[in-house]
């Protein structure tokens, strides 16, 4: 029997993941860019006008979805970095570096689109609310980790300090999580929780369409990332010049 | 060996007595220019002191960082220090405490005489005092996390603003808000124990991460 069972360790070597991330990109990527597209017609098309903001509303169906990915990519960011300082994995820290992008960029769609929905619906671009605050402060947070990354020649360093980063600044996200509970400020409490949901069943549906399309997105985008990541780092290795590229 | 790691820095720091001035000459003239940029206006002045001096505090503070570490990793203290038998976490909290010593306790004394520039009333003095006395240990000690982290790279002073600011602005709103409350007549109470915690708290984590980043940073 033993011999049946997948020796899943084997694939924390770089050369033995490569192949193995090229092989589950399409199969992410595909339905991500299908979610995107049943979920922007959802959202744009099917979810009836809001009463009170009228159709400017519809950029919650990004913002939402961009905030969500911004802070939970960060904690897988921190989670990566963790694995890769504490067992000396390499290919952990790759992914850690691979996130960070990601993870950047989703936080500065849900600032952006959150500006673009407050001007019509709050009358301001911003606010220096906890929430809003504590998202800026994360996306500080990934440029720091992505300068310390790529200040350090030194890979192994650059990875075991990016770590450190990352895992001090990881107290944000449960601050930008709660801080519509702990602080009464402009920006709204949850809508949905597990037990109930305050919106039409077409909006609940598109929000969630388009939570799992930007998810998939994630991963199917970090493992190409990634992909180039192990190609920089291990040019030297014989295995690479016998991959097909 | 924590009374004498103290010691020794606070004495090498006397004997480097101008970088240590030049922190406070630049927090002197910081919060000097603000008047001069936004106009002398009292009611003016005076709501905007807090946070002009609080910001000062966090910027002077920011350019003295390099100084906790950067002397002794240059001549190969710094990785002597870490090998010892001793845990790290107390030689950070002992070049922590020397640097506090050194750089802010002399902020925190000028302090209320810059807030007299602002036209402050005497309570709001001393609250300014308490919340930079509260305030600026907490500055030091996650500077510190800043500093290990960068040591030795090229673009150090600029690289560790951007880490160590996002992870300052806890403290920096706090600290101000203490001083706004009481500027505008409230009880400041509620954000000086805020900025109590934030002490508590982070002189018991911060050291751990640094003596982390240390120890990635010297091998």
């Amino acid at each position: 029997m033993s011999n049946r069972r997948i020796n899943w360790y084997k694939y924390a070597a770089p050369a033995n993941f490569y192949p193995l991330a090229g092989k589950m990109i399409p199969f992410f990527a595909v339905p991500a860019a299908i979610l995107f597209i049943i979920g922007i017609y959802v959202g744009f098309f099917v979810a009836p006008t809001d009463f009170q903001q009228g159709e400017s509303y519809r950029i919650l169906f990004i913002h939402v979805p961009a905030a969500w990915m911004g802070m939970f990519l960060y904690v897988m960011m921190a989670i990566y970095a963790g694995i890769g300082w504490a067992f000396n994995a390499r290919l952990a820290s790759m992914m850690a570096q691979a996130i960070s992008t990601t993870g950047a960029i989703f936080t500065f769609i849900s600032l952006v689109t959150g500006s673009l929905w407050g001007r019509p619906a709050w009358g301001v671009w911003w606010v220096w609310d906890a929430r809003l605050t504590s998202t800026l402060i994360l996306m500080f947070l990934y440029i720091g980790f992505i300068s310390l990354q790529s200040s350090i020649d030194d890979v192994r360093r650059a990875d075991r300090a990016g770590a450190v980063l990352a895992l001090v600044g990881v107290i944000n996200v449960p601050i930008i999580y709660f801080s519509v509970q702990w602080w009464n400020s402009l920006h709204q409490g949850a809508t949905i929780t597990a037990k109930s949901f305050k919106m039409a069943p077409s909006m609940l549906a598109a929000m969630l369409i388009m939570l799992a399309a930007c998810w998939i997105y994630s991963i199917a985008v970090v493992l190409v990332r990634v992909r180039y990541i192990i190609r920089e780092r291990e040019q030297e290795a014989p295995w690479l010049a016998e991959a097909a590229v | 060996m924590f009374g004498w790691l103290v010691w020794r820095d606070l004495i090498l720091a006397w004997r480097r007595r101008a970088d240590v001035l030049a922190t406070v000459f630049f927090f002197i003239i910081v919060t000097s220019l603000f008047p001069l940029g936004i106009g002398p206006e009292r009611e003016t002045l005076k709501t905007i002191a807090p946070g002009v001096v609080w910001v000062a505090a966090l910027l002077a503070s920011m350019l003295s960082l390099g100084r906790i570490f950067g002397n002794d990793y240059q001549d190969g203290t710094l990785e002597q220090l870490v090998l010892t038998p001793q845990p790290t976490y107390l030689v950070v909290l002992a070049k922590v405490l020397a640097h506090w010593v050194v750089s802010e306790l002399p902020l925190v004394v000028i302090a209320p005489v810059l807030g007299l520039q602002f036209g402050l009333s005497e309570n709001s003095l001393v609250i300014v005092m308490a919340s930079l006395m509260l305030g600026t240990p907490v500055l030091s000690v996650i500077g510190s996390i800043g500093a290990a982290l960068t040591l030795g790279l090229r673009a150090a002073n600029v690289l560790v603003a951007l880490l160590v600011l996002p992870l300052y602005i806890p403290v920096l709103i706090f600290g101000s808000g203490a001083v706004q409350a009481s500027v505008t007549g409230s009880s400041p109470q509620a954000w000086l124990l805020l900025l109590a915690a934030t002490l508590v708290v982070s002189l018991m984590f911060a050291p751990w991460a640094t003596s982390a980043a240390l120890k990635i940073s010297v091998e």
